[in-house]
């Protein structure tokens, strides 16, 4: 059976079932704003029609409702509110791709998915679907705060100090069609997690945010500013060691006053906030800081800790069954299962409720497009999280999904339903896990095609049992400088170039989005497609020559440095 | 944007309402074929065929015209920047993942 | 140029003043640059007729900050929509400096901003001729939902603090699919 025709028979829509997901469950004030705001674009769009507005005009409010004109249409990027959907509103998505787009949807590395193939004239129709769901694609693009992102384990994950979400869904509120902050120098983005691993990518965001807990258990933040891709990379730099919970809307204002006033906009490549704290330096841009911050009348923004417990009111909670930590059936199943055990191995998480797991769901099968999934794809895995992860989905910034809440008893049913349609690769944070952005063939601003090099990487790495052996690998291919496959941060990282007309590629070494955050370095001229392919070979086989017992690929690179890599990827030219 | 080169040249932009690829076409209208393009060697009449791109923009039918280099083969023009022959040709890639065909 | 306060296209009295022109009655309410201000504010300030100040865009609220009683009137400048540090700069004048005369907009704005204007804590707003002032109306009844803090109105518009009334918890929602 083919996977779509796999797809179709797991999916049977599921009607009214009690949604234990953990999202923030809109109230009605939600959705008032929710409808005024649809109804907004939808004049907005008539009165482009009717050439009340010019493109000049038009543009950054479509922008601001995650609306692009790309090469072949327009380009809808809807929001994920940091990472969490409900089965319901994957289905929804699933049914918005056939009717107004071909059939699939793309998830983007800032948890969002994008729909390639729309029309303008459609889009309020769009909106009021996406309404009915409590989604829609505010924010997704546009000189203003952008979506939240977040950790896709939040909630869920062994090694989590303070659920990430609650604190991700106040600032998706305060940031809101922000009155002071929507027209800024340039896009300004929010990564918040709660745990000591980083798996949201805090260190290349506008602000990240790290929540932890002080000696009385009390919650504060950890604030980092000034991280960001693109042109001009940096790793962001501490701000504050520990902003107390009360204090963070108060902060961010302070933050973003500071960059509303002093951003550069006389030139859109220096207009992010890393410039400025770059050019200012942290310690000047902290004394800008703290002078705004001690200026305000705080006690007006102060964020009431009965606010957090209201919202937090709001997010269902899941009703875990008492299990053994441990698993027979998942137990067994590994032993007799290698193609499962090797699944587990890469794709499954540590779940800090007894007997329950975490799995990643990798939508990079060999061959295939990086993040993206078809209607019937998207229809079978919310089938699958109704009957496996309390109907709730979560998208990751590699562009993956999660269910976050799976009995390890039910994995390996889990697994088998996942082969059938296509998506039961066991490749998570493997070579063949690749971030890829949409590339020239799809993208208005793209110099070089990402995803037709990301699947002959896939292909060419398919065999599993080489990549398990080869081990964390992560690739990441972009389509410019503006870097949305992360290629700075990729251990191997590809920037497709114009040379002259002709799409060439750029490979750098040893970046990192992780704690351990890193910019790559660049290993020389770029490579026509060919090169760059061989040069990946090359360079994985230098590391399996040279790594010495446990090492990872990122271990061995810091220990032996880049000079072998780079003699053997350039020895034939 | 129109860089001065001896190609042959052929007026294009995004259609303002579905924003799909069109091109100008010697009766001064929009074809979503490249094939219909009305194929320019002069800079004369490129400059007179971006006016009519232009006033249909303002009329708003389009959105940024422009116009790009082709070569002319037999089945008709082909851009010749691989970006412009994507917007002619369509994704190189099935739009559709390759699990799910 | 037509000017809009609270949704209403409204008389405009005040007379904008180039940096050499000469100034008219004594009862004419003008405006003019910081540069002027500080040139002739002794003149300036005697008149019987208000006095304004344009600031530009890269101007700063503390370089009016000494005197604020000086002005009925500040004109913050947007050259071109999107340079958005106006908005930060009238929230800053009421709410750090407590400024309470008249904030104007002048330069090029849009209707989609006029209620981030009005929440940021600007009154008037020119607009260009031949535009519909029926959208600028509009614009203010668009959304009645403000998530944020705002210099306008009462604080307890923000909702985010509706969450601190909250009582009782969402432990499973039925959801109806569509």
């Amino acid at each position: 059976m083919s996977p779509s025709a796999a797809a179709r028979q797991i999916a049977p829509p599921a009607r009214g079932l009690p949604s234990h997901a953990g999202i923030y469950h809109y109230d009605q004030v939600d959705r008032d704003f929710l409808k005024e705001r649809v109804e907004q674009f939808r004049r907005q769009v008539a009165r482009r029609l009717s050439g009340e507005l010019t493109e000049d005009e038009f543009k950054p409010l479509r922008l601001m409702n995650g609306l692009y004109l790309q090469l072949h249409a327009y380009m809808l990027r809807i929001a994920v509110p940091y990472g969490v959907l409900t089965s319901r509103q994957v289905r929804q998505l699933a049914h918005i791709a056939r009717i107004y787009d071909k059939g699939f949807g793309h998830f983007t590395t800032r948890q969002n998915l994008q729909l390639n193939w729309i029309k303008l004239v459609d889009v309020p129709a769009i909106l009021d679907l996406l309404a009915e769901v409590d989604l829609h694609a505010i924010q997704t693009s546009g000189n203003c705060i952008r979506n939240v992102t977040s950790d896709q384990f939040a909630g869920a994950a062994s090694d989590e100090v303070v659920d990430p979400r609650h604190y991700a869904e106040v600032l998706r509120q305060w940031s809101t069609l922000h009155p002071e902050f929507s027209f800024l120098p340039r896009k300004f983005k929010i990564a918040i997690t709660g745990s000591s691993a980083d798996r949201a990518a805090i260190c290349i965001h506008d602000v990240g945010l790290i929540a932890k807990r002080g000696a009385n258990g009390q919650v504060g933040f950890e604030v980092y500013v000034g991280g960001g891709l693109g042109r001009t990379p940096f790793i962001a730099k501490k701000l504050r060691d520990f902003l107390p919970e009360d204090e963070l809307i108060a902060y961010l204002e302070a933050v973003l006053r500071v960059y509303n006033a002093y951003g550069r906009r006389d030139n859109i490549y220096k207009a992010r906030i890393k410039i400025l704290v770059h050019e200012l330096g942290i310690e000047k841009f902290r004394e800008e800081v703290e002078a705004e911050f001690a200026r305000m009348p705080r006690a007006q923004y102060r964020l009431d800790p009965a606010i957090v417990d209201g919202i937090k009111a709001r997010f269902a909670s899941q009703p875990y069954e008492t299990l053994e930590p441990i698993s027979g059936v998942l137990a067994r199943a590994r032993l007799e299962d290698h193609a499962f055990n090797r699944w587990v191995r890469t794709n499954v998480a540590a779940h800090r409720q007894p007997g329950y797991a975490i799995a990643t769901i990798t939508l990079k099968p060999a061959g295939g497009i990086p993040g993206d999934a078809s209607a019937d794809q998207l229809d079978a895995i919310a089938a699958l999280a109704e009957r496996y992860s309390f109907g709730e989905i979560r998208v990751t910034h590699e562009q993956n999904l999660v269910l976050a809440h799976v009995r390890q008893d039910d994995l390996p049913a889990l697994w088998k339903a996942l082969s059938t349609i296509g998506f039961g690769e066991a490749n998570s944070g493997l070579i063949t896990d690749i971030i890829a952005c949409p590339g020239l063939d799809y993208c208005a601003l793209a110099n070089a095609r990402s995803i037709p090099l990301a699947q002959r990487i896939s292909e060419r790495f398919a065999d599993l049992d080489r990549q398990h052996d080869i081990g964390e690998l992560k690739i990441k291919i972009s389509g410019c400088i503006n870097a949305c496959g992360h290629h700075h941060v990729g251990h191997i990282g590809i920037l497709g170039v114009d040379k002259k007309g002709v799409e060439a590629y750029q490979l750098t070494l040893g970046g990192s989005a992780s704690e351990e955050g890193a910019i790559g370095d660049i290993m020389g001229p770029a490579l026509s497609a060919d090169e760059a392919l061989d040069a990946i070979g090359a360079v994985v086989g230098v590391y399996l020559e040279q790594r010495q017992d446990g090492e990872r690929f990122l271990d061995t690179l810091a220990r032996i440095g880049h000079t072998p890599f780079k003699d053997k990827v350039y020895a034939a030219h | 944007m129109a860089r001065v080169t001896d190609a042959p040249k052929v007026v294009t932009a995004n259609r303002l309402q579905d924003g799909a690829v069109v091109w100008l076409t010697p009766a001064g209208d929009w074809s979503i074929r490249v094939q219909d393009a009305q194929v320019q060697t002069e800079n004369a009449p490129v400059e007179a065929a971006l006016a009519i791109a232009r006033a249909s923009a303002a009329r708003q039918e389009v959105v940024d015209p422009y116009a790009v280099d082709v070569a002319v083969e037999a089945a008709g023009p082909r851009p010749l920047k691989t970006r412009e022959w994507i917007r002619a040709a369509g994704p190189s890639i099935d739009a559709l993942p390759a699990s799910a065909a | 140029m037509p000017l809009i306060e609270s949704g209403k296209l409204i008389d405009d009295a005040w007379v904008r003043l180039g940096d050499d022109e000469a100034l008219p009655a004594s009862d004419v309410p003008v405006i003019v640059s910081l540069a002027r201000f500080h040139k002739d504010r002794e003149s300036l300030v005697g008149r019987n007729g208000g006095l304004g100040v344009f600031l530009a865009s890269n101007q700063h609220p503390k370089d009016i900050a000494d005197h604020l009683a000086d002005f009925a009137l500040v004109a913050l400048d947007f050259p071109k929509f999107r340079d958005g540090r106006g908005f930060t700069v009238a929230r800053e004048l009421r709410e750090y400096l407590g400024y309470r005369g008249t904030i104007r907009a002048v330069g090029h704005t849009i209707p989609d901003q006029y209620l981030f204007l009005v929440r940021c804590g600007v009154d008037q707003v020119e607009i260009a001729e031949g535009k519909d002032a029926g959208l600028w109306a509009h614009a203010l009844t668009e959304i009645d939902v403000a998530y944020q803090v705002s210099v306008a109105g009462p604080l307890s518009t923000a909702r985010l603090a509706r969450h601190a009334s909250t009582t009782g918890g969402v432990s499973a929602r039925t959801e109806t699919a569509a």
